[in-house]
């Protein structure tokens, strides 16, 4: 397998073999056309190509390999380079930013510079989307390699700037996610910040009363991880604070954060609890998804870490009554209440971040026709977890909300806000992947505690994909929890009693089910976050069309993404369960540690270059550029533009406003791309 | 000029996209097999903020029937804010071109995520469509710089 196709033709150049007599002293270029098993020769003819550029002016060598990346391609390269003394490398095959990095490094080891390597991108760009018209595909094809060629041969070697690496980490988000990847990083000795823009950590699950499908107490087994965290002498933990700008790259971020001030000086709180009794105002409890209250001086919940009571100025009187009351002041005995705090600004110098900023749950108010908000006795999967919750509203007894009275026939509505197709009211198309597993837990919950409840899960399909989770549904339906196929139009109130009609169609047995209940239970899907979308364009990272994070590779790379230095853990990415977000917050990590391990980080040089005898300091370049990386010096040839080699990230904004030509982009210059272009448009 | 099998002519587009955003939803088209005509030929530039008015120019002078220059949505540039710069020169461009008489739609511009591979595909077929309309490209083509510069550079 994987053995070098087409072979050397020394006497026919023509037909890809050596052509010596082509390239007298210009560049010596060999070109390999991939097969990729069948993913590009079965609609690309490979020969053809490769005939069509063999006896092109420099090409000393072309060959059609069944895979170039394989160890046998990478030597049939690396050979030529040797033997034929190649100086530049075109490779036709899948798409450069797959394996741009596995040629540049082969080029590196076999002595020539990585840059003066081409790709045409005959794959993703060719093949895989004119999979009906071979004619059609092997003509743009060989124009693509064409056109590689024609660049190839304009290549300069360039060498790569070498950065600094600073020797430390951030975390942003504490939920699990991101306490395990901090956990982690400072567990291989890294120092790490961990950011979380709540006043406590804990995230999502914090909020959980069991996790599936082991029901384990969700804070039993997450507390500890948030106290290590506090002993950790690796981590320094930022609550209460939210990132505002990131400036840098890999090895050297920089990141701007915004403390927001809690009111109390976290040093000196000591958790008693003393100011919250005696504070006049209340708030509701958003940790308790609003069914308590809670005071305006508070702590999120027991195990908070820190473990430190906040000030919330949207009730506290001190704000709301200009100066007033200060009872919390007066009462703490160590003097921890500090209303002179304010905003403060602080910036950090990290050499990679991990973002893991999970997902914010679907708003099912917005599914108008189930009634969430107008009728009490419908809640979400996230509002029952704090009602049959111990620490919850109702101290671990389920009730209803519209009389506290305990429950008897409970429904689960599945898909709510997820596999939406028409991703209506702000829902996902996608699966939210947890929310089966989350209502087969809850319906057993019930079961456990009421055995004689009745309890119907009404689904599109229940998927119980995950260790354990199949044989825990089942146990779900022999203790007698039914399983609907089959979704809702509508719930209907019964003003008098707070009942719920519940109509739908039993897709398996084809009836129509007219059922009556004390209590819905809406099992909502995760969304992506309030303000991802801003903290994705800081932190210049791309989303996917879920409006979670893109990962690097769906496959290869799922922590990374498409900015070195910058990784994923959790549900920043895409809606997980808890084992898959700790998996990945691993991963995270690894790759986090592995940059910062080294001294230095290589940076591709493709900064511009001057050329002084043009440029005219009519200073444009220097007004567009969005990092300072050009400046105009006055020099004693007069005033001339000067790039900041390391400010310089490569986009080549400047040289193609300077009118005057005098910037030339390296790797991208304006020869290289009119010879790309002019070949391109060669070929019929 | 370009004809296909049975002799017709079959428009040459020329697309600029940039790495980060139009590149990516490119080869997201390609990993998803959506498919598209295969008359645009693409060129990698790090930012549509790298493509000089020139840049299209030279591409109608080499016989190109269309150009299309496509980067990240708005905001979401990975140098800032490239694909503004894109848009504001690209917007001038357009006015330069229709008074050199050269048709409305030859040069397009559009904002492509690394996510929206099927957008990417629909941009195409609108793009090659429209071109196809206009018929071969006439003004500016310079046919002998097209055939003796191509081969020069080569
Ligand atoms: S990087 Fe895509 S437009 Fe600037």
């Amino acid at each position: 397998m994987g053995v070098a196709h087409g072979e050397v033709k020394a006497e026919a150049p023509h037909m890809g073999g050596i052509n010596e007599a082509g390239c007298g002293r210009g560049p010596r270029i060999g070109v390999y056309v991939c097969h990729c098993g069948l993913n590009i020769a079965a609609t690309v003819d490979v020969a053809r190509v490769r005939d069509a550029v063999a006896g092109l002016p420099g090409v000393v060598v072309a060959r059609d390999n069944k895979y170039t990346c394989s160890e046998v391609g990478q030597k049939t390269i690396a050979d030529d380079i040797k033997n034929l003394n190649l100086d530049r490398v075109v490779i036709a095959s899948c798409s450069p930013r797959l394996h741009e990095r596995t040629f540049r490094e082969l080029m590196a080891r076999s002595g020539l510079n990585p840059f003066l390597l081409e790709m045409a991108n005959i794959r993703e760009q060719c093949s895989w989307v004119h999979g009906h018209d071979r004619e059609a595909a092997t003509r743009k094809a060989v124009a693509l390699t064409r056109a590689a060629i024609a660049r190839a041969a304009l290549l300069e070697p360039l060498e790569r700037n070498v950065g600094s690496v600073t020797k430390s980490a951030m975390v942003i988000g504490g939920g699990v996610a991101g306490i395990s990847a901090a956990l982690y990083l400072a567990n291989m000795g890294v120092k790490t910040y961990l950011v979380e823009r709540e006043p406590s950590i804990g995230g999502h699950m914090a909020m959980l009363d069991k996790t599936f499908p082991t029901l384990d107490c969700s804070l039993c087994i997450l507390s500890p991880k948030m106290v290590e965290v506090r002993e950790n002498s690796n981590i320094e933990l930022l609550s209460y604070t939210e990132v505002r700008k990131v400036e840098g790259q890999v090895g050297s971020f920089k990141v701007e954060l915004l403390r927001k001030p809690r009111y109390i000086d976290e040093a000196k709180c000591v958790a008693c609890g003393l100011c919250a009794e005696k504070c006049p105002s209340k708030a509701p409890d958003e940790f308790n998804r609003g069914y308590s209250e809670r005071k305006a001086i508070y702590i999120p919940f027991p195990q908070a870490i820190p473990a430190s009571y906040v000030i919330d100025p949207n009730y506290c009187r001190y704000f709301t009554r200009g100066g007033k009351c200060r009872v919390c002041e007066k009462i703490c005995e160590r003097g921890a209440v500090d209303f002179s705090q304010r905003e403060e600004i602080v910036t950090l110098d990290v050499g990679a971040i991990v973002i893991a900023t999970g997902f914010e749950p679907y708003d099912a108010s917005r599914k108008t026709q189930y009634g969430y908000g107008r009728f009490p006795n419908v809640i979400t999967s996230l509002d029952f977890e704090r009602i049959i919750c111990a620490d919850g509203p109702t101290h671990g007894k389920l009730k209803r909300p519209s009389d506290w009275e305990i429950p008897r026939r409970i429904a689960f509505i599945q898909c709510v806000g997820s596999r939406d197709e028409h991703e209506t009211d702000g829902a996902g198309k996608y699966c939210s992947r947890v929310c089966c597993m989350i209502t087969a837990k809850q319906a057993f919950m019930v079961k456990e505690k009421y055995p004689d409840a009745e309890v119907y899960v009404y689904h599109t399909d229940m998927r119980t994909a995950g260790k354990g989770f199949e044989e825990f549904y089942q146990r779900g339906r022999s203790e007698g929890i039914v399983f609907v196929r089959g979704k809702p139009g509508e719930i209907v109130e019964n003003p008098e009693d707070h009942s719920l009609r519940v109509v739908a169609e039993d897709a398996d047995s084809g009836c129509i089910l007219d059922l009556t209940f004390d209590m819905v239970v809406l099992a909502i899907g995760l969304r992506p976050p309030g303000g991802l979308v801003e903290l994705a364009q800081k932190l210049n990272v791309s989303r996917s069309a879920d409006g979670f994070l893109l990962e690097g590779h769906p496959k290869l790379r799922p922590a990374e993404t498409s900015i070195e230095g910058i990784y994923l853990a959790g549900c920043a990415q895409f809606p997980k369960d808890i084992p898959d977000s700790v998996a990945q917050a691993g991963c995270a990590a690894a790759a986090a540690a592995g940059v910062l391990a080294s001294d230095r980080i290589e940076m591709d040089p493709l900064n511009p270059v001057v050329d002084e005898e043009l440029c005219i300091g009519c200073r444009l370049c220097e007004k567009l550029c969005p990092y300072g990386g050009i400046k105009v010096e006055k020099t004693d040839k007069g005033f001339k533009a000067r790039v900041i080699e390391l400010a310089c990230k490569g986009c080549g904004v400047c040289g193609a406003a300077c009118s005057a030509r005098a910037i030339k982009m390296r790797h991208y210059s304006d020869e290289q791309i009119y010879a790309q272009t002019a070949a391109l448009l060669e070929v019929g | 000029m370009k004809m296909n099998q049975e002799g017709e002519w079959e428009p040459k587009i020329v697309a600029f996209l940039c790495n980060w955003c139009s590149y990516a939803g490119a080869d997201l088209a390609g990993t998803s097999r959506i498919q598209y005509p295969p008359n645009v030929r693409v060129i990698r530039v790090p930012c549509s903020g790298r493509v000089d008015p020139l840049l299209i120019l030279k591409c109608l002078q080499r016989g190109a029937d269309g150009v299309l220059v496509s980067g990240c949505h708005p905001g979401d540039c990975h140098y800032i804010a490239g694909n503004y710069l894109a848009r504001r020169k690209f917007a001038m461009l357009k006015r330069l071109i229709e008074y050199l008489g050269v048709e409305e739609g030859r040069v397009q511009f559009s904002w492509v995520s690394a996510a929206e591979g099927e957008k990417f595909a629909d941009v195409i077929k609108t793009v090659t469509r429209r071109v196809r309309e206009l018929g071969p490209a006439r003004k500016l083509v310079k046919v002998r710089e097209m055939q003796g510069g191509a081969g020069a550079s080569l």
